[in-house]
């Protein structure tokens, strides 16, 4: 404390203002960083979209029209952000412990296979809240084994997780090729290999007055339970401690390994369920159909909110809006669907790199730090 | 057509007479088609050189029509992704006719889409919609085994081994039909013509398809086609080894500029521009309907350097041939078991519903289905 005349109430009235004040510059960065990486990855992609000879002004306003301009677009929008909130979850939660799992595409697979093939020898008698819960069930434990395997892999025999998960994917491929082509294959459906259907009466509906079905909601609500997991549980804390710092984690007793397959548990469970919503909401059955590229989207949902379970909500209907506005574009633009590929990329590299910059610029920091 | 078993030569005889009529007053109905919008989706890229280009260069052809708008899109997955983007064409392009192109959009994609926009009109390019579907949905289709046939006749001609080989899919009813079709050209002219054929068990699996073209030139074959959904590889290989070459879906002329003899395209532009012209007419499209080389619906790729002056000569005349009616599957043909398919004397009709449930090769092919 430097010498001063004022009154010590003054005196902690400013100590609180000058607090206030830190606190807001700490938590402006995480704002402030972010939106400066949009703007210099729209920046970057209207010098792509000029060097291709197009408007930039043009693209922006049909992404804005195609994602979030209609009452249709916003559902076209949200359809396509609900699978994406699970397997970025897939991504998060590990992410915690400082593992990189890229294979929530596999553990969707598969959990929306098990979900059709569990329904297979149950569609004619069992009633529909029998079915549906059974089938979660199915989805949920066939992705958090699959994911589950990838961390007990990692602490018991030192396999690298990301590459594991990876190489996994294909292996979850397989298993639903095998299965759908050969003994669950629906003899009806002689050209598109499917399983048998679970049939309209037993999908799931949409929310009413809009087309999105109800996996969006389950999305947001996992997001919410796991962020307060996460950041209000004993588990969530422990996990933070050995994503910080995994010896000293060891060293202060904690069961890291069992944090570790439960973490990754969890994440396969989310990204299992995404399968189930593809296949109750969607599909009604599973073929290829199921291997869309969500888990592999929802890695740059989860990067993009820095592993955030409530920042991937928001995360995830930006890209979706991204992807759904992809189409108008297209159309209207006459550019290659490609493109909506690009401006992906170039978000994904541009936020990555802004991630350098917290704690490094000297605007945010508090006074005395500086 | 209110019959459940309605006949499927009926139809094509209905819109054969639909055609004719088109020929004469075609003009002068388009140009009312002032208000026509038609959203056109490709399950992969429209430069392909086979499934997708097919389509496309069909939509090129359309957008030529005045009062006509086309608004397409590429690369769009058999998920929810087709329907909205379909859905985005209704509701922000105003499109009022859909050509939906690949065969996992029809269910439940097309119909729950059809069931909602009862003002649209989908069609879908394989022959799926039955009876109870929604009238303003259904299908279309070229047979395109006569266009096969074609290639047969000069690939009979062109060849000095005698042997033929055949890169195929998956052993799917259109495509055996389309194997012993090329057989049944190339015996027409060259009775000791044979066709080997190797399947590759996938719609789109290039490393394969090279694997077996090499295969089927190292066992001496001289002539490759193929019935895969990018033909692509098999013509790149088949001249780079050398040999002549017939294609499939697309013209793949530029990719064979030395071995390229004719090749087996469907010719969608007749269809899409017959819709177009009856929705601006305000009459109701066929649901069903299909057809060869008698109502334009199938073509052969111009020449290449690889056809000989007799191979074009003879694959002309036996165009005109077909055209007329002339039966291609004429007896004796016996399957590749032994059994008889066609004794002395019998032939099928070219449209002959038997065939759509090809499900056996015929002597002179080897290679197995199992």
């Amino acid at each position: 404390m430097t010498d001063t005349t004022e009154t010590p109430a003054l005196a902690m009235q400013t100590g609180l203002l000058a607090e206030l004040q830190d606190r807001f510059r700490r938590s402006a960065e995480y704002v402030v960083i972010p939106i400066l990486a949009l703007i210099v990855s729209g920046v970057l992609f209207s010098i792509f979209l000029l060097a291709l000879g197009k408007s930039p002004a043009d693209f922006f306003a049909l992404v804005w029209r195609g994602g979030f301009g209609t009452s249709f677009s916003w559902q076209n929008t949200l359809v396509r952000s609900a699978p994406l909130i699970f397997t970025a979850l897939c991504v998060a939660i590990p992410a915690r412990l400082g593992l990189v799992i890229i294979g929530g595409e596999g553990a969707l697979v598969l959990g929306g296979f098990a979900a059709a093939a569990i329904a297979v020898p149950m569609i004619d008698w069992a009633p529909v809240f029998v079915l549906l819960p059974v089938m979660v069930v199915a989805a949920i434990a066939a992705g958090g084994i699959w994911i589950g395997a990838v961390g007990a892999l990692r602490h018991y025999r030192g396999v690298n997780e990301t590459i594991a998960s990876l190489l996994m994917f294909y292996i979850a491929v397989s298993v639903l090729n095998f299965f759908v082509e050969g003994l669950l294959r629906d003899p009806s459906d002689p050209n598109k290999p499917s399983t048998r259907p679970i049939g309209s009466e037993n999908m799931i509906g949409v929310i009413p007055g809009t087309d999105v079905h109800w996996g969006l909601i389950v999305g947001v609500l996992l997001c919410v339970l796991l962020y307060l997991v996460m950041n209000r549980t004993t588990f969530g804390f422990a996990a933070q401690i050995a994503g910080g710092n995994l010896r000293a984690a060891q060293a202060q007793g904690l069961p890291v390994g069992k944090l570790m397959v439960v973490a990754c548990a969890i994440a396969g469970a989310c990204a299992g369920l995404a399968g189930f919503f593809e296949v109750a909401a969607i599909h009604g059955k599973a073929n290829a159909s199921l291997i869309a590229g969500y888990g592999f989207t929802g890695i740059l949902v989860s990067f993009l909110a820095r592993h955030n379970p409530l920042v991937i909500v928001p995360v995830a209907i930006f890209l979706g809006g991204i992807a759904a506005s992809g189409g108008l574009v297209q159309r209207r633009m006459d550019l290659p669907d490609a493109t909506v590929l690009v401006l992906q990329g170039l978000l994904f590299i541009v936020i990555l790199v802004s991630e350098t910059f917290y704690g490094r610029l000297s605007f945010f920091k508090p006074k005395g730090d500086r | 057509m209110s019959k459940l078993d309605f006949s499927r030569r009926t139809l094509l005889k209905s819109s054969a007479a639909g055609l004719t009529l088109l020929s004469g007053t075609g003009l002068s109905r388009l140009a009312h088609a002032s208000d026509l919008t038609v959203g056109i989706v490709y399950v992969g890229p429209r430069d392909d050189f086979g499934w997708n280009q097919a389509h496309a260069v069909a939509a090129a052809a359309l957008k030529e029509v005045p009062g006509v708008t086309v608004v397409e899109e590429e690369n769009v997955p058999e998920t929810i992704a087709v329907e909205k983007s379909m859905e985005s064409m209704i509701n922000l392009d105003g499109a009022n006719m859909i050509f939906a192109t690949s065969f996992g959009y029809y269910k439940p994609f097309v119909l729950d889409l059809a069931a909602k926009y009862p003002d649209v009109e989908f069609r879908h390019a394989a022959p799926l919609w039955t009876e109870g579907d929604p009238k303003n949905a259904g299908s279309y289709f070229g047979y395109l085994d006569q266009a096969h046939y074609i290639d047969g006749i000069a690939a009979g001609l062109s060849t000095t081994s005698n042997k033929l080989g055949f890169v195929a899919a998956k052993p799917i009813g259109t495509v055996l039909r389309n194997i012993n079709s090329f057989l049944l050209g190339a015996r027409k002219v060259n009775p000791d013509a044979t066709v080997q054929v190797i399947f590759t068990g996938e719609w789109s699996m290039p490393v394969r398809e090279a694997e077996a073209a090499n295969a089927l030139v190292d066992a001496g074959c001289d002539v490759l086609t193929c019935h895969v959904d990018g033909p692509k590889v098999v013509i790149e290989t088949a001249e780079s080894r050398g040999i002549k070459c017939c294609g499939h879906n697309a013209s793949q002329a530029p990719l064979a500029p030395n071995g390229f003899i004719t090749g087996a395209e469907y010719k969608w532009e007749t269809i899409y521009k017959m819709f177009a012209a009856d929705l601006a007419a305000g009459e109701p499209l066929p649901n069903f309907t299909g057809g060869g080389f008698d109502v334009d619906f199938v073509q052969n790729t111009p020449y290449g350097a690889g056809a000989t002056e007799q191979a074009i000569a003879v694959a002309d005349a036996a165009r005109e041939e077909v055209k007329g009616g002339a039966p291609i599957f004429v007896g004796p043909i016996k399957k590749q078991d032994g059994s008889v398919l066609l004794a002395e004397g019998e032939s099928f009709d070219n449209y002959e519903p038997a065939l759509d449930q090809t499900d056996y090769l015929i002597e002179g092919v080897s290679g197995s289905i199992t």
